[in-house]
């Protein structure tokens, strides 16, 4: 039963870690090329999911809706680079760190604005309802493997991106020398906000997905924004690689603790503090887990120091 | 820096000026925003002196407000309740008494400030924003899963808590003793920053490898300042609690780490009143812009991006310049 429970939970886990690879490998490549904090990436989250919502309530097509949170985010994140970000390049983090909050502020509002303060909900297609059997007796929602399997799918899209394309040829240069890939006649300004771009879709596209299980409103991006951060402080700044496993691993131990540490504690102590204690610990779990692998690499698994 | 000091006297002007309107024309409203504007900037003046002169750009300052809050939350609800707070080691009760709550609110928040601030300086640049954001965020999640005290629904003490010879339920003996602490903490504040410590922290913002090259450690001079901010900004959160008669998880959410780092940058950086000039106008933007509209910090987030890019040595800093021109 315990084993059936546990492979469970592993596999929410990894789903968590593959939505939180989205939101932060956009993050880690706009720090990466262009040198910025992005605090407002969790607006891009919200603004995918309500382009979703939107879509879906129109058509009741759940794959526009896909596209339309890409789409959707992928519009938002240019207009804003071009009116906004773009001036923040050259200041320093501070700046950075308050103009996108700033932008948070606004964006939130501007979403309430438009769409009330009621939730909106997005519904999973048929043909994702439900669930599979994966081994012998276990059995898993179909469309969080839906969300697992596009997540690794578009990992490798990344992977294939970065690597095998001349955009990424660009964008790894950008990483590491700005001013020499604008010197050599690349257009830089065009190439960053086509990162920018990028990175917003890619959360806007996590937002719609996530927003499908739980629900469509103001503010859903911010708790999953900041894990995200954790993600990649623990990742190292800057990489991809740093991203994706840092990702899982958060993902896992966040999913993983909040479960089984209370049970833990049973061990120990008496059922009804070990639920209350277990349960506080296992939300700062992965917290500590940063803490500690900072103190052993300050600039984090894969970052260079 | 003499016109800025002629600023300063008007800021000191108005801070009893409103007050005394206030019991004037009987609008213990106008008091009671007073206080919070005076409390508000003194987290500011707190984080000024780690962010403004030192150039830590601490997105963790909730955590040591939320502190300062909850221990006063928790020792006066204990109080209330007449329960131990803890009996083992040694027996320790709950205080309704602000000398008493005072003392520890500081001790537990510089405490804080002493281990978030020894794991986070390890790192500098954007590690420290976000590690300092992080562990503000694992309080705030603590908090909220803590059932004790509680959790989400935040812990209410329906009476402030008690200084001897005044009644603290009275806006302005409140306003008194807040502002008390606000002059206390510009007096620290000036002080530290005309020391040979403080010389040693400004230059570090300017340059920390010439610093070290001079043979200062650095990282203690770091550390210190900022459980010297810590300290400040968790003392301007037990008096918020005792202001609000309430204390939840908001006073720890990352939201709050921003809207001090926001006084202190709208009012100005490294501008000894710069923070109480920014929570002033924070919070008459949100009165005006509140009464007309329930959307009011898209506007606020929009004056904020326009401070940021165009005028950005805020306030203090744009009245600064308009009277050298007229000089």
């Amino acid at each position: 039963m315990t084993l059936i429970l546990f492979f469970e939970q592993l596999l929410n886990g990894i789903q968590f870690g593959t939505m939180l690879f989205l939101m932060s490998s956009g993050l880690t490549l706009i720090f990466g090329v262009m040198g910025l904090i992005n605090l407002a990436h969790g607006s891009f989250y919200m603004i995918g999911a309500f382009s979703a919502a939107l879509i879906a309530a129109l058509t009741e097509s759940f794959w526009l809706a896909l596209l339309a949170s890409l789409a959707g985010a992928a519009i938002a994140g240019v207009l804003i680079e071009i009116i906004i970000i773009r001036r923040l390049y050259r200041r320093d983090h501070l700046d950075q760190v308050l103009a996108t909050f700033a932008l948070i502020l606004l964006l939130s509002e501007g979403v309430r604005w438009c769409f009330g303060a009621f939730p909106l909900y997005l519904n999973i297609p048929n043909i994702l309802n439900g669930t599979v059997p994966i081994f012998d007796n276990i059995i898993y929602s179909k469309y969080r493997l839906f969300i697992i399997f596009m997540g690794f799918l578009i990992a490798l899209g990344l992977y294939i991106l970065i690597t095998k394309t001349r955009l990424g040829i660009r964008i790894r240069a950008g990483q590491n020398d700005r001013q020499m890939i604008s010197a050599l006649g690349v257009d830089i300004s065009k190439l960053y906000t086509i990162v920018f771009a990028i990175g917003a879709s890619l959360a806007g596209l996590a937002g719609a997905m996530i927003g499908a299980i739980q629900s469509v409103e103001v503010g859903m991006g911010e708790p999953i924004l900041i894990l995200a951060f954790v993600v990649i402080v623990i990742g190292g700044i800057g990489s991809i690689k740093g991203a994706l496993v840092g990702s899982i691993l958060v993902g896992v131990t966040d999913t993983i603790g909040r479960i089984f540490l209370p049970e833990l504690l049973k061990v120990f102590m008496e059922p009804s503090n070990a639920t209350s204690v277990g349960s506080s610990i296992g939300s700062m779990l992965i917290y500590i887990l940063m803490a500690l692998i900072l103190i052993i690499k300050p600039s984090g698994l894969f970052g260079k120091s | 820096m003499i016109i800025e000091k002629f600023f300063n006297k008007w800021i000191m002007f108005f801070l009893i000026l409103i007050p005394t309107f206030g019991v004037i024309f009987d609008e213990p409203y106008f008091i009671t925003l007073a206080t919070k504007v005076v409390i508000l900037g003194i987290a500011g003046i707190g984080l000024n002196l780690a962010l403004g002169y030192c150039g830590l750009i601490s997105l963790g300052h909730a955590a040591f407000f939320g502190i300062g809050g909850y221990i006063t939350g928790i020792l006066s609800f204990h109080a209330l309740n007449d329960e131990m707070l803890f009996s083992w080691p040694v027996v320790v009760s709950g205080s309704s008494e602000m000398l008493i709550i005072w003392p520890i609110a500081i001790l537990v928040s510089a405490l804080f400030s002493f281990i978030i601030g020894l794991l986070s300086l390890r790192t500098s640049g954007v590690y420290f924003i976000m590690i300092t954001l992080a562990f503000a965020q694992m309080l705030y999640f603590f908090s909220i899963s803590w059932p004790n005290y509680g959790g989400e629904d935040g812990l209410s003490i329906y009476m402030r808590n008690s200084f001897p010879m005044l009644n603290t339920m009275d806006p302005i003996s409140f306003y008194i003793i807040s502002l008390f602490w606000l002059l206390f903490s510009i007096f620290i504040s000036l002080r530290l920053i005309n020391s040979p410590f403080g010389m040693s922290f400004q230059a570090i913002k300017q340059n920390e490898e010439r610093v070290k090259s001079v043979g200062i450690e650095t990282f203690k001079v770091k550390l210190l300042v900022f459980v010297i901010s810590g300290t400040i900004t968790g003392l301007a959160g037990s008096l918020y609690t005792d202001l609000n008669r309430f204390v939840s998880p908001t006073v720890l959410d990352w939201h709050t780490s921003g809207e001090i780092m926001v006084f202190v940058i709208l009012g100005g950086m490294a501008r000894l009143y710069g923070p109480l000039v920014g929570a002033a106008f924070f919070i008459a933007l949100e009165q005006t812009l509140g009464s007309y509209t329930e959307n009011w910090q898209f506007w606020l987030g929009l004056i904020l991006i326009l401070v940021i890019l165009y005028a950005r040595s805020g306030i203090l800093g744009l009245f600064d310049k308009k009277l050298k021109h007229e000089k």
